[in-house]
């Protein structure tokens, strides 16, 4: 047996689950998402029909809002634990990347103790102001949710980013009389900036599909992927739920590809 | 240059040590003053605390209590680094690199709100001062590394700094860029005629470039002076074997004499010593022929280096013996020689260093 053949004999496993997996469902799906009474134009409802549209806006800012506020918490924290050791740093550290082990529903199930109708934040609020404050079971809930398992994500990223800046950059941009926020702004955020891409990738997607949160702080919460759950078994309309879902799919996809192409340029000269 | 002539900032230290948190002591308690406009040169192998030293005179690092930092007779301790007025020249370079070559020069002038004109033609001017036209657009990464130090030392000028503090600049180089480059830099310097603290673990550097040379060693001066002073007196072993090429002679004087297993070598001293300590510089001793000679040993072996060849002689004291030959002597190795040494290129040291 040529050297060849043997590498193709070797990748056959790989394309054969590949193949079962992954095509295979893929291009159902995107058949099936077709098969319905509007036939390919079922794929633009996403776009046209204005409850679709609107969940696809919803979804997209939720996502955004996410990736945004994660960035900046996971900045200024992974930041401050890299370059400060103090007692109990390990442990902070620990704790702080402890839900990346947590399934969604788990999430959910901690964002309803704490503002939920049992919730802590109810409890306090209902003995300062005598006013029960219950956001468990809306978007906020959600984004409270999605915020608490992306953090520890990007945090490791910016950590091992911010252990690779040159402190010798800071030093020289203070040497030339920039004081600390100049110094962020010119050499640190910069050169975190493929950092920033790649783990705001990660939290942007994560948001964009994540169900099981959702699902378990309530069913009617107006996101992509409770709006495909609902179209598939509640209303049992299989095409449109398939549209969705390829919609869901390209659209992230876009986002992203277009966020890395921005960053592009400070990618590439950060490099 | 006009608003450069003048020179910068006198600077004093004033008993600054060092110690780092986890109680190593980088740095004894030291005082220097450096003139204003004068190039001086903290030389000395690694840890020996010439970096924490530039590091303290730069604000990067605060002295132990007690230690000031004085320019033109001001109290700057307590000033940070961005205040200070200095201009500092990595050994990493540190350019920065999310930005252009002219962006780097003109940093600092556009920090200080200089507005965008006049930095224009201030970072054109260092353009050409530097060398490096046609370079202005690129990025940091499609520099080479004598191109980076050129970058880096114009944006640290640019500021037009009190003092200038340059940190083992040459060192990321290879060795013949690094040649060129220091006589390169050497012309720069006396151009601007800045106060300049130039930090380097290599002596050809330091002579090249220093008026005066502090040799460090273990956290401590160990002498300051000018290259010749450091050069042809040193004051203890070590900085006799860190600066040049030298021979350490163990003896006894007797009679204005050192006496050698070779013969005996006259001397500048009238004391009789059981034990002396004196250093030989290799190129200051002649080769003769060996039966007329007071010092004679034979020949172990012979490098030919180009411009000399460099002998190594046994026998003679109770070491071996370097000895710089001219390269058009003919000799080989095993071959009987005399030494004639010059009682006046004989240097004794303190025997305990």
């Amino acid at each position: 047996m040529s050297h060849r053949s043997f590498v193709w004999l070797c990748l056959l496993p790989l394309a054969v689950v590949t193949a079962a997996f992954f095509l295979l469902p893929m291009a159902r799906l995107v058949v099936t998402g077709a098969g319905g009474p509007q036939g390919l134009a079922g794929y633009l409802a996403i776009l046209t029909e204005p409850r679709y549209r609107a969940t696809l806006i919803n979804t997209v800012l939720l996502a955004a809002a996410t990736t945004i506020v994660t960035l900046i918490v996971a900045t200024i924290a992974g930041m401050f634990l890299q370059r400060h050791r103090f007692p109990g740093r390990a442990v902070l550290i620990a704790m702080l990347t402890f839900p990346l082990a947590f399934p969604g529903v788990v999430v959910g199930f901690m964002i309803i103790l704490l503002a939920g109708r049992q919730g802590l934040i109810g409890d306090f609020s209902n003995r300062l102001f005598g006013e029960k404050l219950v956001f468990a079971y809306s978007i906020y809930g959600l984004f409270l949710g999605y915020l608490y398992f992306s953090i520890p994500r990007v945090i490791l990223t910016i950590m091992a980013a911010v252990q690779k800046l040159d402190i010798g950059l800071e030093e020289a941009a203070r040497s030339l009389g920039a004081g600390p926020w100049a110094v962020q702004r010119d050499v640190v955020l910069p050169a975190l900036a493929p950092a920033f891409v790649a783990s705001g990738a990660i939290a942007f997607a994560t948001a964009m599909g994540a169900f099981g949160t959702a699902f378990t702080l309530a069913t009617n919460i107006d996101v992509l992927p409770m709006l495909i759950y609902t179209e598939f078994t509640l209303a049992a309309n299989f095409s449109i739920s398939a549209a969705l879902s390829v919609g869901l799919g390209i659209i992230t996809w876009f986002i992203l590809a277009l966020a890395r192409s921005f960053s592009g340029s400070a990618v590439a000269a950060a490099g | 240059m006009s608003a450069q002539a003048g020179h910068g900032a006198a600077v004093r230290i004033d008993a600054c040590g060092k110690t780092f948190a986890d109680g190593t002591r980088a740095l004894q308690p030291a005082t220097l003053d450096i003139a204003r406009g004068e190039t001086l040169v903290l030389l000395g192998p690694s840890g020996c605390g010439k970096t924490t030293m530039l590091r303290i005179i730069a604000g990067l690092e605060l002295p132990d209590a007690g230690g000031r930092v004085l320019f033109d007779g001001k109290d700057m301790t307590p000033v940070p680094i961005e205040r200070r007025n200095v201009g500092m020249v990595f050994q990493s370079y540190a350019l920065f690199p999310n930005m252009t070559v002219s962006d780097n020069i003109g940093y600092g002038l556009k920090i200080r709100g200089v507005p965008s004109k006049e930095r224009a033609e201030r970072v054109a001017e260092l353009v050409t001062l530097t060398n490096i036209s046609g370079l202005e657009h690129r990025r940091i990464d499609q520099l080479s590394g004598g191109q980076r130090q050129r970058v880096a030392l114009a944006r640290a000028v640019a500021i037009r700094p009190g003092i200038l503090l340059l940190d083992e600049p040459l060192t990321a180089l290879d060795a013949a860029l690094r040649d060129r480059l220091r006589s390169e830099l050497n012309r720069l310097l006396r151009a601007l005629g800045i106060t300049t603290i130039y930090v380097t673990h290599d002596q050809s550097e330091a002579m090249e470039l220093g008026d005066r040379v502090v040799v460090m060693q273990k956290g401590a001066i160990a002498q300051i002076g000018t290259p010749r002073e450091i050069y042809f007196t040193p004051r203890s072993r070590f900085v006799a074997e860190f600066i040049g090429a030298a021979n350490i002679v163990e003896a006894t004087i007797e009679d204005r004499h050192l006496v050698l297993p070779g013969g005996r070598q006259p001397i500048h001293c009238d004391v009789n010593m059981p034990a002396a300590v004196a250093m030989i510089r290799p190129e200051t001793i002649r080769v003769t022929s060996a039966g007329s000679a007071s010092l004679s040993g034979t020949i172990d072996s012979i490098s030919f280096i180009g411009d000399r060849q460099r002998l190594v002689v046994s026998g003679a004291s109770n070491r071996l013996l370097t000895v710089d030959a001219p390269n058009t002597l003919r000799t080989r190795p095993g071959e009987r020689i005399g030494l004639s040494i010059s009682p006046d290129a004989v240097r004794l040291l303190p025997p305990e260093s």
